[in-house]
């Protein structure tokens, strides 16, 4: 199976990406900014998600509201933002692909001038609400802040999370989005794919004709930064929460990097599933832990590894601690077995044919086809990521694991409840966040 | 490339006439033992997915059982035969399946979806945990154990306990009043030769539905079908339909008190209207207008203009018997008692005072019908319209109607089902947040004494 595809770059410098799959009569508008809240500035976090919902509130040649025309043509679509880059899509009945695009130049090259001081605060109460009712007021809501602070220093990109910090999100200003949009929002610093239910001639025309107009903007330098952990960092929240959850994390590769796919595979049969070795020990044999998983988050500057687990009740975070390192040492010394390859192969390949099933949406072809792009400069990346796979070894994961997941070079957190410091990982040092 | 014309910023283009496109054909066989085998063909990738549904959901569980039918259903992939629940994954993992179990109020969900090359071993592996299971009492101690645990953590989620309050508020003791993990007290008194009892009784062949979706032949899912389901047997059962008697003491405000919330969890409804209803599609066209997309009233009002939440939406939520009609938003909690305002003012509003415009309406419809084709790309997206099918007695042709009969739908006819089906007085408002920020403007709401709950109150 590929992804087959064109790509064109105007003469504005906007990467366009076509791909052709006529069995729905439906069409994805794709268009991925290379921006996130890595570009922002200690002090003003928050500001990149900030400005994408800007985007919705109408551009200069349509000023009432985004969605409307859209659904109104019977289509669907959102936008997210994370620490890399910010997208936004379409998807749409193949009739209306010129109103998508009309839609998406316009607030690619007009959007200032449909911009007021009204809408701006109003958008700035609508994501501090969503800060409030997907951080501040969920269980364990607010251990991103505290693990991603902990992880990456106070000057580094990826110290903050794409919500941001309340103060800054409430001291940003209309003045700020000029400049942010003039920086950011220009086709040299953007790729469009276009999937499904087109002619990739016309389409194309098409593309050209609407976003062949705006104006480049400078080039944005790749942001670039160091972080490294000398030790085991060793912090906790008391929090409102009935049950200890214990973090445990390791800076890793940057995505797409050497040991990124190893990592991926060896979080999989760590703590991923009924089968995984962490699941078996901690929930399956031993019961000191009602859920665990684990994650390599990989991002364009670095990469961590995550291992979460929480404590059933009458047990300890120690307890699992010991567990979790315990097992990532025998998968340093003896790596996997193998049938421990053998599924975690097999699902890879399930897992890239389960993504070509629908053009649209996040994690769809066209966004697969964007992310390649942005990311390694290449849309045809789709065989060589799933060879990054097929290419790990036994030898190659164990390898990894004792290279990055070093016990002496951690962050371990633990959220206990208010006033039960003592069910945590102990050692610990409190954390202040909100 | 050379650039035509300029284009024309001064108006938005017109989308031409739509292509058409053809609803999946559903080939059906029923087999010796009753169970019913529906394919759909569908080609694009090498994938198939397979759903079979059980006509057996959270409403099924017995008088102070709550719970047993999830339950139930989380004990089937613990293993088969002489292999253990981590055997059983093991082998969907060798093949690369994703395997799910999903229960809802009606009906239990078991799907697999795997390359199509696999996908008999898939399905017989699915058979294993469906017909077959091992439900051993050593797995059994486990798995409600770790429901207990999971019972414990969602007091601590506003979100969960504002649904397990208004459930309980608008249906009291009908099979509808609480959701499918049950309570701390009916979990514990479960056993399980319950769950083996349960099992025999209700998850039988002659009450499900295997539907498959995918690069597969009907024949052969047929022939696959028989082999794999070979043995499973169960009663016909006469589905049960208890009566529903809504709570019989109207509770219009409740609290649940969450001290030093940044935001109150809201659910405002009551019980409405089920499936079957002849008003379905005039509800649904109601809903997206009132409350059901982005460009809604409610969303509208509370995100866009006032800033009050994240987000507000409304839905009707058809089910076998009459099921909810409810608002929900997480609102600021200084903000609460104006969301409340607002959204029982567009309750409201929406059944006269202020009915649904000419363009409301044709926006609706143009919403719900335009896009129609986005809903059947997917192998699973198939298979969970199919299953809709199966899971309401909806004829074949169903949603080749449905764009005709939205369509069809007038102003009145809004206005009328929304006036049937949607009563103001009869609203519940659940509150779950921070009482010392709100308490105060709670009376000018009309509302009367809120009822102070605890979030376990069930």
């Amino acid at each position: 199976m590929t992804l087959a595809f064109s790509k064109h770059t105007l003469a504005n410098g906007l990467d366009v990406l076509l791909h052709e799959d006529r069995a729905c009569p439906i069409v994805a508008v794709n268009i991925w900014y290379h921006v996130g809240s890595k570009n922002e500035q200690p002090g003003r976090t928050g500001f990149a998600h900030l400005f994408e919902h800007l985007m919705f509130e109408g551009s200069q040649h349509h000023d009432h509201g985004y969605f409307q025309p859209l659904q109104g043509a019977g289509g669907t679509l959102n936008g997210s933002t994370n620490a890399d880059r910010t997208n936004y899509w379409e998807v749409v009945p193949s009739n209306a692909l010129e109103l998508a695009l009309w839609m998406e130049s316009d607030r690619m090259g007009y959007l200032l001038p449909a911009l007021t001081e009204a809408k701006f605060t109003n958008q700035r109460d609508v994501v501090l609400n969503e800060r409030r009712q997907n951080y501040e007021n969920r269980p364990y809501g607010l251990a991103p802040m505290a693990m991603l602070a902990a992880l990456f220093p106070p000057d580094h990109p990826y110290h903050w999370t794409t919500i941001g910090e309340i103060a800054d999100v409430r001291d940003a200003k209309l003045d700020d989005v000029r400049a942010f949009f003039e920086r950011y929002y220009h086709p040299a610093n953007a790729s469009i794919a276009v999937a499904g239910d087109i002619d990739s001639g016309e389409a194309l025309e098409l593309v050209d004709r609407y976003f062949g107009e705006i104006k480049t903007g400078a080039r944005v330098d790749n942001v670039r930064a160091d972080a490294a952990l000398a030790r085991d960092i060793r912090v906790h929240i008391e929090d409102r929460v009935e049950l200890p959850r214990l973090y445990i994390a390791w800076l890793t590769p940057a995505m797409f990097a050497d040991g990124d796919a190893e990592l991926d595979l060896a979080n999989d049969l760590l703590a991923n599933g009924k089968t995984s070795r962490l699941y078996k020990r901690l929930v399956f044999d031993e019961r000191v832990a009602t859920d665990v998983f684990a994650s390599q988050n990989s991002r364009e500057i670095a990469g961590y590894t995550q291992v979460v687990a929480t404590a059933a009740p009458g047990h300890t975070l120690r307890e699992i601690e010991t567990v979790v390192l315990d097992e990532v040492a025998r998968l340093a010394a003896d790596g996997p077995t193998d049938d421990e390859m053998e599924r975690g192969r097999a699902q890879a390949e399930s897992q890239f044919i389960f993504r070509l099933q629908t053009v649209g949406g996040f994690g769809g072809k066209s966004d697969q086809l964007n992310a390649y792009n942005v990311f390694v400069g290449d849309p045809s990346y789709f065989e060589r990521d799933l060879a990054r796979y097929r290419g790990v070894t036994p030898e190659s994961m164990r390898r990894t694991v004792q290279r990055y997941l070093d016990p002496a070079a951690r962050v371990t957190m633990s959220i206990v409840p208010r006033g039960r410091l003592d069910l945590g990982a102990g050692g610990s040092a409190a954390v202040e966040v909100s | 490339m050379a650039r035509a014309l300029a284009i024309d910023r001064s108006k938005l283009p017109d989308p031409g006439p739509s292509r058409s496109f053809a609803l999946p054909a559903i080939e059906k066989s029923r087999l010796a033992n009753g169970l019913r085998v529906w394919t759909v063909r569908h080609t694009q990738i090498p994938v198939v997915s397979f759903i079979l549904l059980i006509d057996c959901g959270a409403s099924a569980d017995p008088a102070g059982q709550d719970g047993l039918a999830a339950l139930t259903a989380d004990m089937l992939d613990e293993g088969s035969g002489d292999r253990s629940a981590i055997q059983m994954h093991q082998a969907l993992a060798l093949i690369g399946a994703q395997f799910d179990t999903d229960i809802g109020s009606d009906a239990t969900a078991v799907s697999v979806t795997s390359l199509s090359r696999v996908a008999p071993r898939a399905l017989g592996i699915v058979a294993d945990i469906v017909a077959r299971p091992a439900l051993r009492e050593f797995d059994f101690a486990r798995v409600r154990q770790l429901r207990l645990h999971r019972l414990k953590q969602l007091k601590d989620s506003p979100a969960a306990v504002a649904d397990r309050v208004f459930l309980k508020l608008l249906y009291g003791a009908d099979p509808y009043g609480h959701s499918p993990i049950g309570s701390e007290s009916t979990l514990s008194a479960l056993s399980i030769d319950d769950v083996r009892a349960f099992h025999q009784r209700e998850i039988g062949p002659a009450s499900a539905t295997l539907i498959a979706v995918g690069d597969c032949e009907h024949a052969a899912n047929v022939r696959l079908a028989e082999d794999v389901f070979t043995g499973w047997t169960a009663p016909e059962r006469s589905p049960t339909i208890p009566s529903a008697p809504a709570a019989d003491t109207l509770v219009r405000l409740a609290v649940v008190p969450r001290p030093g919330a940044p935001q109150s969890e809201l659910r405002i409804g009551h019980v409405a209207v089920e499936r079957s209803s002849p008003d379905y599609h005039a509800l649904s066209l109601a809903n997206a207008i009132l409350g059901g997309q982005f460009v809604s009233r409610v969303n509208l009002n509370l995100r866009e203009d006032k800033g009050f939440t994240y987000g507000a939406r409304t839905a009707f939520e058809f089910r076998r018997r009459r099921g909810p009609f409810v608002l929900q938003a997480s609102v600021q909690s200084a903000a609460t008692a104006r969301a409340i305002e607002e959204s029982l003012a567009e309750v409201a509003g929406i059944r006269g005072p202020r009915p649904v415009t000419q363009e409301e309406l044709s926006f609706g419809i143009a919403a719900l019908t335009r896009g129609y084709a986005r809903n059947f790309e997917t192998a699973d997206q198939i298979g969970r319209a199919v299953m809709q099918l199966a899971l309401y007695d909806l004829p074949d042709d169903y949603y080749a109607q449905y764009v005709s009969r939205i369509e069809a739908v007038t102003r009145d006819d809004v206005s009328r089902v929304m006036a049937a089906h949607v009563d103001p007085a009869r609203l519940t408002t659940v509150i779950v947040g921070d009482p010392s920020i709100f308490t105060d403007e709670l009376p000018r709401l009309g509302l009367g004494a809120a009822q102070i709950m605890a979030p376990d109150a069930f």
